[in-house]
This record gives structure tokens, sequence and C-alpha cells, in this order.
């Protein structure tokens, strides 16, 4: 008999939860998203950094300090067997003013308690050496080598593919109503697709984590978006080789300024908090990148006009009382597993995250797993025509035409690439087709001119490969649909 | 040199990019001179964007009667048949590599296979992107239902998707009032047109559309912020004044499932960058002389990707100068001149092209007005030209032919400006 575990949510902790779960002979795992598809949550909108772990106090955020390292050390392995696109270029948190050496020797301090290998202060000279474009403003600073970059929702797809390639059942469009508890010990959850056995759960619901504990009778903790902004700026515009952090404040790491793993200048983000009731505004405010804008010019002056601005966004974190990660098995509920207020660095601390549920499995729950004869650790990444060289990229085109028509001219995303990201959103469950899902997987439509050309046609390819109508796929989901029927449909008042 | 053993290698005269009325135009035209010609284009059917605006108002000037886009594209395609030019749909440009004057590389890739083409030419013709939300400042919900004009063009006349049934336009150019026309056709309600600028941006006959069709139009407004959940379901709206700062208190919420923006266009020469091609800030596209050759020898330019055309007619007539310009260029191995007299801006010019001018033959200039007037007179100083005009507006490019002795007049530079009458 298998022990039966459901996990909530497939973000980042519940993807790397679910690819861990799935090394185990003896469970049974289930990955329940409500969102049509993976990495929707908090996942999606953040700086997407693999932190250097010296940020946390171990003293205030024990958690936060052990997995932050962790994680680090374990996404370096992670990467390479789940072809992650990513970059290790390091991190400098800049010195505008001598009193800000008393805050970056804190965190050189910190660091070393949490064991963050190979950080030092650099003087101004060596800091123009590392950072050429930094501003003229800047006396000095940390240099975190270890810190790098993913991209965090092909992250999350790729933990999931490969969880799914070793077992694991997925649920998507699943959105839980309720937890069954019967005599201490949970039974099972109840969705809106109908209830799903478990011995086990695990809370990785992100920003609804506190609503998810309150159905398993636990309240002890709550919730609260805070929200960050970004700019994306086109690819032709100059950003720095390594990621760029302002001396921090008590509340954020600041207004970060770096160049994104696709070649992007990307800034942000600010810190707004939010009341718990705003978990689903993920609006950009006029405000909100207005502090982004003003915040990034410190670090980086040239920044460029804001023509060259291709996509502004917000992302949540979601804020739990007390600051630190919950991750724990709760004693009044046997079998009821918290992962929440996975705020930052929870991107960077998924994969320690992961490890640590398996074991609260096997110490507090006092179930020994028993791992696979068989396990396969590798996924391939999907292919990117736009990374092949011409030669590769005309075998392929020999192999299947497909791969030789460009669909996204500003990313030169082929068809191929997207008839391989549909076939994969098919293989983990992806029910209602999303241009998004295609974009998260291709880079197509997140280019110079943001999909105005190579929508319709990923609308078309789309409709034809799940066979509906093309008015009735969406841009992220139900409710988001592209278009309202065929072009006369108003005139016939038929509306779709 | 061969940059890629492996890939099959095709040779031509000149690779024309981008099979628009500008391609089309400039292939027709090499072959008709002797040239050889490929024509490469990444749609899968010739014509660019001219299949999807199925208005009429074309070809007046070029084929001397009122055609629809399909039509301009079609007539332009029978010429390119009857002619036997070469032509590959579906044949993406990856890079253009120039290792000298003579001798250019062109990497394309189709669903055939991915090609290397050596010519001693290009004509550049990839036309233009759209300016989007992102770009233009819109915040809020990250919703579905905003279009840029031309993805809402082509999924209503390409593949037949009405995309929503109340529409807020945001721009008055004639690419936003033609949506608003097409819309209203197709029985949605266009609640609205937003126009930044204190007057309308199209040509007056599009202008007129708004009184056919009943559509309010907000002269100096902005849209600034889009909500929803899903789709868009409301956006607001701000005056602005005559800064263009925005006026506080003066917000108004307009309920739409629709937003389309037409907030103007921009040249794609990306690739041409990549080159090294100089580009004009004025107009986004390259600086060129009077053959229509960009700063890299035989590296020509028209349509769109030169300069943002209102006329499509000026757009073939551009194509068929490059194609002349690229017979010239490898005739003589290279485009030659005993000077270059340089085109400056004067008063009220936003931007005119060529940039420079061989006075050896007779030109047009394309030019625009900075700000409308009215009663002006446009002046070329240097060679005492005078040109009087009722009325000007930025939205319509001014056409002006110099001819070869006139220019010869002027010594290093001329500068064309339109003062008061």
């Amino acid at each position: 008999m298998k022990i039966k575990v459901a996990i909530i949510g497939a973000g980042i902790s519940g993807a790397s939860i679910a690819r861990v779960l799935s090394k185990y002979e003896n469970l049974e795992v289930h990955l329940i998203e409500k969102a049509p598809d993976v990495g929707w949550g908090v996942s999606k909108a953040n700086t997407a950094l693999i932190h250097g772990g010296y940020d946390d106090d171990p003293d205030k955020y024990p958690m936060r300090a052990k997995l932050c390292i962790r994680g680090n050390r374990l996404w370096h392995q992670w990467v390479k067997e789940l072809q992650i696109a990513h970059v290790w270029n390091g991190a400098l948190i800049v010195a505008l003013q001598e009193e800000d050496f008393d805050e970056l020797e804190r965190l050189l301090e910190r660091g070393r308690r949490n064991g963050v290998p190979e950080m030092r202060i650099v003087d101004r000279e060596e800091l123009f050496h590392l950072e050429p474009g930094l501003t003229r403003e800047a006396i000095g600073a940390l240099w975190v080598p270890i810190v790098g970059q993913i991209g965090p929702i092909p992250a999350v797809i790729a933990l999931v593919e490969n969880a799914v390639a070793n077992g694991v059942k997925t649920h998507l469009e699943t959105e839980v109503r309720g937890i069954k508890v019967e005599g201490g010990e949970v039974k099972g959850v109840e969705t809106n697709n109908g209830f799903i056995e478990a011995d086990i759960v695990i809370n990785a619901a992100g920003l609804h984590a506190d609503e998810i504990a309150r159905m398993a009778g636990i309240d002890y903790f709550e919730i609260h978006p805070r929200k960050g902004e970004y700019f994306l700026f086109d690819d032709d515009v100059p950003g720095p080789r390594r990621v760029l952090f302002p001396t921090p404040t008590p509340i954020s790491k600041g207004i970060v300024v770096t160049t994104e793993i696709s070649g992007h200048l990307m800034i942000g983000p600010n810190a707004q908090d939010l009341p718990p009731e705003k978990k689903e505004d993920f609006a950009t405010t006029k405000e909100g990148l207005e502090e982004v804008w003003e915040g990034a010019k410190k670090l980086w002056p040239q920044l460029p006009p804001r023509s060259k601005v291709i996509r502004t966004f917000a992302g949540l974190r979601p804020e739990p009382t007390g600051g630190d990660f919950i991750i724990k098995a709760e004693e009044e509920v046997w079998g009821f597993i918290n992962v929440a207020g996975i705020r930052s660095p929870g991107l960077t601390s998924a994969p320690a995250i992961a490890y640590e549920v398996a074991e609260i499995i096997q110490r507090d729950l006092g179930i020994k797993l028993v791992e696979k004869e068989k396990w396969n650790p590798y996924r391939r990444e999907i292919t990117h025509f736009f990374m092949l060289p011409p030669e590769k990229a005309n075998e392929m085109v020999k192999k299947n035409p497909s791969y030789g028509k460009i669909v996204c001219r500003c990313n030169n995303v082929s068809e191929g690439d997207i008839l391989e990201a549909i076939e994969r959103m098919k293989f983990i469950g992806v029910k209602t087709p999303s241009v998004d899902s295609v974009k998260f997987r291709t880079k197509a439509t997140t280019g110079t001119c943001q999909g105005s050309f190579c929508r319709p046609r990923i609308v078309q390819l789309l409709a034809r490969e799940y066979g509906v109508e093309p008015w009735k796929i969406t841009l992220k989901g139900k409710g988001s649909e592209i278009g309202i029927g065929d072009v006369k449909a108003l005139l016939r008042r038929d509306e779709a | 040199m061969e940059p890629f053993p492996e890939i099959p290698m095709l040779g031509y005269d000149v690779v024309v990019i981008g099979g628009g009325p500008a391609g089309m135009a400039a292939a027709a035209r090499a072959k008709e001179l002797g040239l050889s010609v490929l024509l490469l284009d990444e749609n899968d059917y010739l014509g660019g964007i001219l299949p999807q605006c199925i208005h009429s108002g074309f070809g007046i000037h070029y084929f001397k009667e009122e055609l629809t886009g399909p039509e301009f594209a079609a007539r332009l395609a029978k010429r390119l048949v009857e002619l036997g030019v070469e032509y590959r749909t579906a044949a993406r440009v990856l890079e253009i590599r120039n290792y000298s004057d003579l001798e250019k590389v062109v990497i394309f890739t189709s669903p055939s296979g991915v090609y290397q083409v050596w010519a001693k030419a290009v004509i550049y013709a990839a036309g233009a992107r759209e300016r989007h939300a992102f770009e233009i400042g819109i915040v809020g919900d990250r919703v579905s239902g905003i279009y840029t004009a031309g993805e809402a063009q082509t999924l209503m006349d390409i593949y037949g998707v009405l995309p929503g049934k109340e529409v807020v336009i945001v721009g008055s150019g004639d690419v936003g009032l033609i949506m608003a026309r097409r819309f209203a056709l197709e029985g949605a309600k266009v609640k609205a047109v937003i126009e930044l600028m204190p007057y309308p941006g199209g040509l007056a006959r599009n202008v007129m559309i708004l009184k056919d069709f009943n559509i309010p139009l907000y002269l100096s407004h902005k849209v600034v912020e889009v909500r929803g959940k899903g789709r868009v379901q409301r956006v607001k709206v701000v005056k602005v004044d005559e800064n263009i700062n925005e006026v506080p208190g003066s917000e108004l919420w307009i309920e739409a499932d629709t937003l389309v923006i037409s907030a103007g266009l921009v040249p794609a020469v990306k690739k041409l960058k990549k080159i090294g091609v100089e580009i004009d800030p004025a107009t986004g596209g390259p600086v060129v002389n009077d053959r229509l050759e960009t700063t890299v020898p035989g590296i020509f330019v028209a349509g769109n990707s030169l300069v943002i055309n209102d006329l499509v007619d000026y757009v073939a007539e551009q194509g068929e100068l490059a194609a002349e310009g690229t017979k010239e260029f490898i005739d003589n191995g290279g485009i030659e001149s005993r000077k270059w007299i340089k085109v400056e801006k004067g008063s009220n010019v936003r931007l005119v092209v060529p940039h420079y001018l061989s006075g050896e033959r007779d030109v047009y200039l394309y030019l625009r007005v900075a700000r409308p007037m009215e009663d002006v007179e446009l002046r070329i100083p240097e060679i005492g030209k005078r040109l009087k005009l009722p009325v000007v507006k930025p939205a319509e490019m001014i056409r002006l032919k110099l001819k070869a002795e006139e220019i010869q007049k002027a010594n290093k530079k001329l500068t064309v400006e339109v003062v008061k009458a």
C-alpha cells in the first residue's frame, strides 16, 4: 500500500517537493494547482535570483538562513540535471556612502555564519572592474560570487515535467475547497473536481497558504501580500554584468538592477504591503513604477528612455506572520505539513525546502521512505531554435520542417518549438490552452513587439492542436479569451 | 570564404528582405533591370500587411486607381510572377553579414531548411512594428483584450476572429481610425478614440470616419490604466495639458472589453543596426543617400523600414528607387558622387529623407512637420526653392520633387524649413 501525498500548489515549492518525493517507491504523489498551468502564482513574477544566503539573520529567521544557502548549492546541481536556463554571475551589494560599509560588514559576518563561501568587500577600483557601468557615486561593495539567476517559471515547468516523468499525478484547474480531517489525521482534500484521498497533505499554497491551513483547523499565522513592481527593457539596452543591489534596509533587499537570463535589463522591485484580501492584485501602479525607476537610477544612472520599456509587471510576496518560512508537520493534525510564508528567498530555497519536507515525513511522521531503484533525475529542455547554430538548425529542419518556420520574429521561436511546448503542456495535464503557457515555455511574445505579430499565429496553433475555435483560446486561463466569436458573431447576434 | 560549409548556398545579385509592397516593387524593378533577385518573406503569403487592409484607398498614385489592400498586393504579386522573380515565403532572415562592398550573406530559415545566400547587394524592406501598451506607459491589470491595431486587424481579417464588442482606441492616426471603422462595421460599439495631441492624427479622409460612425474623439487625453479580471473591463482616461502632463482630477473611466493601441509605428531595423547601419533618431530608420543606400555600402532600404509612410504608393515608389540604386551599385561597384549635399532640418521640420543628395539626379524628399500650421511656405533657402501650402500637419507626409539642376545649386548642405507665408 502506497502512502498518498497531496501537494497543494504547483509553484516553485510544490514542484520541488513533488520532484523530491517522486524518488520514493512507497509514495503516491498528487500535485494540485488551481491555475490552468504550473508556476503562475508567486513563482511567476519575482526577481528570479538565486540568492547568496547572507541576507537572512539566523537568530530571527533560522529557516530562511539555513535553507537559502542550501538551496543555492542545490540549484547549482539541479539546473544541470533539469537543463534550466541559468547564469552564475554574482552579486554586488553597493555602498554609496561610508556608513553603508557598517551594514555590508554585518552582511559579511552574517553570510559567514550562514556558511556562504567566497564573499568579500571590494574597494572602488575593483568594483568598477567587476561592473564598469555602475554609478560613479559607488564607493565599494560586498561581492558575492555564488549569486545567480534562473527563469522561475521555466524552472517550475522543468521540475513538474521531471516529477510527472517519475510518476507524479497532476491536477490542474483544481481548487482546494476543504481538508478532510478525521480523528486528528488528514484523510484528503475536497476540490472543485471531487475528493482526492491523501494520508499526507503538504500545504504549499503560496499567498493562500493561511486559508488552506485554516481549512485544516490551523490558524496561528496569516499571509499578507507584499507587492513589488518591475520594468523590463528591450534587449538592445545595455545592462550590468552582475546583479546589483543597494545596501539593504530592514524591509527589503532594495531595488535591484540586473540583466535577466534572456538578456534584458530588468529593474525592481519596490515593496508595498497590501491587506490580506488583496491576494489577487497583480496590477502595476504609476506610483510603484515611479519608485522603482527612481531607486534603480541611484545604481544605474544611464536608464534608457521610456520608449525602450517592453514590459512592466508586478509580483506578490507571501509575507507570513513572524517573517520566517513556516515549514513543519503540524502536531494537532497528523499528516498536515505546512510549507507556508515562502517569501524571498523562496525561489533560492526551494530545493532545500523539498529535502526538508522529505526529512519531516521521515523524522516527524515516522514514515520510512524507500528509494526507487529507477528514478530519472534528468529532463531535457525544450528545443529553442534561437539557441541552435545554423548547421544544427538545418539538421533539425531536415527532420521536421516545422522547426524551420519562425513564428515569433523578435526571439526567433519556431513553430516546432511551439508544437513541442504544446506537447509538454499536455504531458503535465494542461487542459485550457493559453498563450501564456506557450510564452513561458518558448519565449514567444516576450520580445521587442510583445507578441503583436506572433500572438495570432500562436492562437492558431493552439486552436489546431487543442481542437477548439481560435476565439476560445485564452491568454491566461478561462475568462481571458482572445476573442468573443467569429468576425460576424455580433452581426448574427450569436456571440460566443 | 564560406561561413557555413554545411549549409546549402545560393547566389543572387540582390536579396530583397520583406515581401510587402516595398519589397515586391523593389524585386520586380530589380528583375526588370536585369538583376538576378531573390525575395524573402516570413509570412505564408506575399503582401506584408496589405492582405489584412481590406479597406480601399490604396494605389491612387502608383496604379492610378483606387484599390483595396489585397488588390494592391495582388497586382504587385502578379507582376512578380510575370517577371519570373524567385521568391520564398515562410522564410525568415536570421542574419545579414557584410563581408565587403560586393559580398553580403543573408542567412534565412524556412521549412525546407536553413540557407545562406551570397549577394552583391541587399534591399531591406522589412516594414515596421507597432508601439505597444507597455511602451506608452499604461499600467494596471494584466488582462486579455489589449491588442495593437495590427494584431486586432490580423485576428479579424486574416483569421476571422472578433476580438471584442466594446472598444476604446488609443490614437487617432490612420491605423486607429481605420480600426475604429472596422470594429463598427462588425457591430462592435466603439466607445471612444483617445488622442494625446490637441488635433487628430490621421488623414482628413480618415478623420471623417468618426462622424460617419458617430464615434467620440477625446483630444488632449491619454489612457493611463486598465482594470479587469481576466479580460479588460474598464480603462482610465485623463486629460493632458499643452505639455502633455496629466491634469489632476480629470480622470474618467470608460467601460470596455477591448483596448486597441494605435500609438505609432517604429521601423524594424534591429538587423541593420547589428551590421553598423547608422540610424536617424528622427525617423527611427537608417540614414540614406538619394539612392536609398544606407551608411553600409550595398545595403539599401525602402518602405516603412526607411521612414513611416502614410501611403503605400510612396512605399512602392521607394522600393523601385532602391532597386535602381542597387543596379547602379552593382554595375559601378558602388554609388559614387562628386559631392554629397546634406539635407538639414529647419524650422518646424520633424524629419526628412533622404539625408544626402548627390545633385546628379532628381529626387523625392519625404518630410513631416513637427506641428500643424496654416498658410505656410516650404522653403529651401540655399537653392531659392519656395512652395506655398495651405495646411501642413504631422500626420500628412509631404513629398517634394527636386530636380537635379536645382539641387546642384547647393554647395555642402540644403535646409528644408516650413515657415509662415
